[in-house]
């Protein structure tokens, strides 16, 4: 295992983040504070609780998953595109390091990223609405794999794009809509029967009612199916990664 | 000695079609300089990528110090380092990350002595705190050198490392590979400058689209191959060559004033005999000098030979 290269891809990425500070950091925290203060502080005043928690509480979860999902696959697609847009990943691709090595250090400072902003977020909605984490272990559990999942999905992202529109193709045409529509601020049992049998097609409904059990005990769907679906996106992430790696797609030639 | 780097039968066909190695063979000596000279799209930068790993190899095998690249690429990637063509580097990271980084990437433990002897060495300790982005052209390129020697590689691979810098540089650049190969590193160069081969090279390859046309001692090459001029500025212009000297296919220029005389480097002893013949045939001279065929002359030989 050639830990150097492990950690110098890590702090490599980290570094950027710190340099980047106002965007990586600062700017999601303060749009996902926006929906607080909007849907919390304001309309949720007059919006009746949902399952025995207050709309603003009830929309932390959501939000952060929205976050989590956006920065994840932001961060990992990002951190990979940008050698192959600049040339620098000769220097990668020339390193003895396995692929195993180069997944777990791009993925993990892209997880590490998303996690700690999820965190922030959590922090700053305390400011905001009344919160509570039932089961704070599940709750770290749902960040960690949905932050690796995303990553290593944003991370496919970032091979297949050959510009910055296809960079940015999947996470505001797919995720983003995915992420509103899969129950981050209502829950799907207030949909009418088609649109919730519908909704269970979404794979982000499973990731936002697991993290929200683990919040206020509240799912949409069983908490095992959640974890479940998790894991199989991670499997299925893991596959693909495994795949590019195999055939060199998009990386050599 | 067992060569440093060993390609046998190596063939690259890209998706395309397009053939960019033909069943190459080739041998690289420890502790050489070795120049690989080829038009655009010969064929080298395809070469040098599937002995550091960035090419994928159709057919063939890489040895490098007696080990696969394929299946052994840890041993033999830490073994080398590579300075690309292009200046590709990161924007906003200080020069000191940046060989930080590098050092790191290629599995070795920190050890700021070596970056700083580097960076010292291509005058960038000054710098070490800038960022990449302010850095000029000439810095840059040598920041790549600083990267490639960052993980104090056996083997360096410079594609084209003199490209677009000035000459002083140029020479500051030459100074630093000279001293690297006496430091045992071996150094292959591609390079589109011929005087930049004829001043380094211990040998020189031509690849001519995706082929080996030759690999040969330079001092030998130069040898072989380079053909000497003989010109004499005559006392009184001639319109033709006297019968007599016919033997010797002089040509006349600059309007009968000059007389070349064009032989190889083994027919030297021709030139006493000229001279006397000359003299007999009264046929008196101001002045006279050589010319050699530079490497250049012969690359373009070589390749025009084959097109």
């Amino acid at each position: 295992m050639n830990v150097y290269a492990i950690l110098a891809i890590y702090r490599h990425e980290m570094e950027r983040t710190r340099r980047t500070i106002m965007q990586s950091v600062i700017s999601p925290v303060i749009s996902t504070s926006l929906y607080f203060i909007v849907f919390g502080a304001a309309i949720g005043e007059r919006i009746q609780q949902v399952e025995g928690v207050s709309y603003g509480a009830f929309i932390v979860p959501g939000l952060i998953m929205l976050s989590l999902l956006t920065q994840s696959i932001s961060n990992a697609s990002f951190a990979i595109y940008f050698p192959k847009f600049t040339g620098t990943i000769y220097e990668l691709l020339s390193a003895p390091v396995s692929y195993f090595e180069v997944v777990l250090s791009y993925v993990g400072a892209a997880a590490t990223k998303s996690i700690l902003l999820g965190l922030i977020i959590l922090a700053t909605a305390g400011l905001f609405v009344p919160l509570r984490v039932e089961h704070p272990v599940w709750m770290l559990l749902f960040l960690v794999l949905t932050a690796a999942t995303f990553s290593l999905f944003g991370f496919i992202i970032g091979v297949w794009a050959d510009g910055f529109e296809k960079l940015q193709l999947i996470p505001l045409l797919f995720v983003t809509p995915l992420t509103f529509l899969g129950g981050s601020f209502y829950s799907i049992h207030m949909l009418p029967p088609f649109w919730r049998a519908v909704s269970l097609f979404n794979p982000v409904v499973y990731l936002v009612s697991g993290f929200r059990w683990s919040f206020y005990g509240l799912a949409d769907v069983s908490v095992a199916v959640s974890l479940a679906m998790i894991l199989v996106f991670l499997a299925a992430s893991l596959a693909v990664v495994a795949w590019i790696f195999r055939t060199g797609y998009r990386l050599k030639t | 000695m067992e060569p440093i780097i060993r390609v046998t039968h190596l063939s690259k066909t890209y998706a395309s079609g397009f053939r960019a190695l033909k069943d190459i063979d080739l041998e690289i000596r420890r502790g050489e300089i070795f120049a690989l000279l080829g038009p655009n799209g010969a064929g080298k930068t395809t070469l040098i990528g599937t002995i550091c790993g960035i090419v994928t190899p159709s057919a063939g095998t890489i040895l490098v110090d007696g080990r696969d690249v394929l299946r052994e690429y840890r041993a033999t990637r830490s073994l080398i380092g590579l300075v690309p063509q292009e200046l590709t580097t990161e924007a906003f990271e200080s020069v000191w990350d940046n060989v930080t980084f590098s050092r790191g990437l290629f599995g070795k433990p920190p050890d700021p002595a070596h970056l700083e002897k580097v960076l010292r060495d291509l005058s960038l300790w000054d710098r070490k705190d800038s960022k990449i982005v302010t850095l000029s052209g000439g810095m840059k390129r040598r920041l790549l050198i600083a990267k490639a020697l960052a993980h104090e590689p056996q083997v360096l691979f410079l594609d084209e490392p003199t490209a677009g810098v000035d000459v002083e540089l140029r020479r500051d650049m030459w100074a630093l590979v000279r001293a690297l190969r006496a430091g045992g590193v071996t150094i292959i160069l591609t390079t589109h400058y011929i005087d930049e081969a004829e001043e380094m090279a211990d040998r020189v390859g031509v690849i001519n689209k995706g082929e080996i046309v030759l690999v040969e001692d330079k001092v030998e090459l130069m040898r072989k191959l380079g053909r000497k001029q003989l010109t004499l500025h005559l006392a009184q212009p001639l319109e033709r060559v006297p019968p007599a000297l016919a033997a010797y296919r002089l040509e006349l220029a600059n309007r009968g004033s000059d007389l070349i005389y064009t032989y190889e480097e083994r027919d030297r002893a021709g030139i006493s005999a000229l001279l006397n013949d000359l003299a007999a045939a009264g046929i008196r001279y101001r002045d006279l000098h050589t010319t050699q065929s530079s490497l250049e002359d012969i690359f373009v030989g070589l390749v025009s030979e084959r097109r």
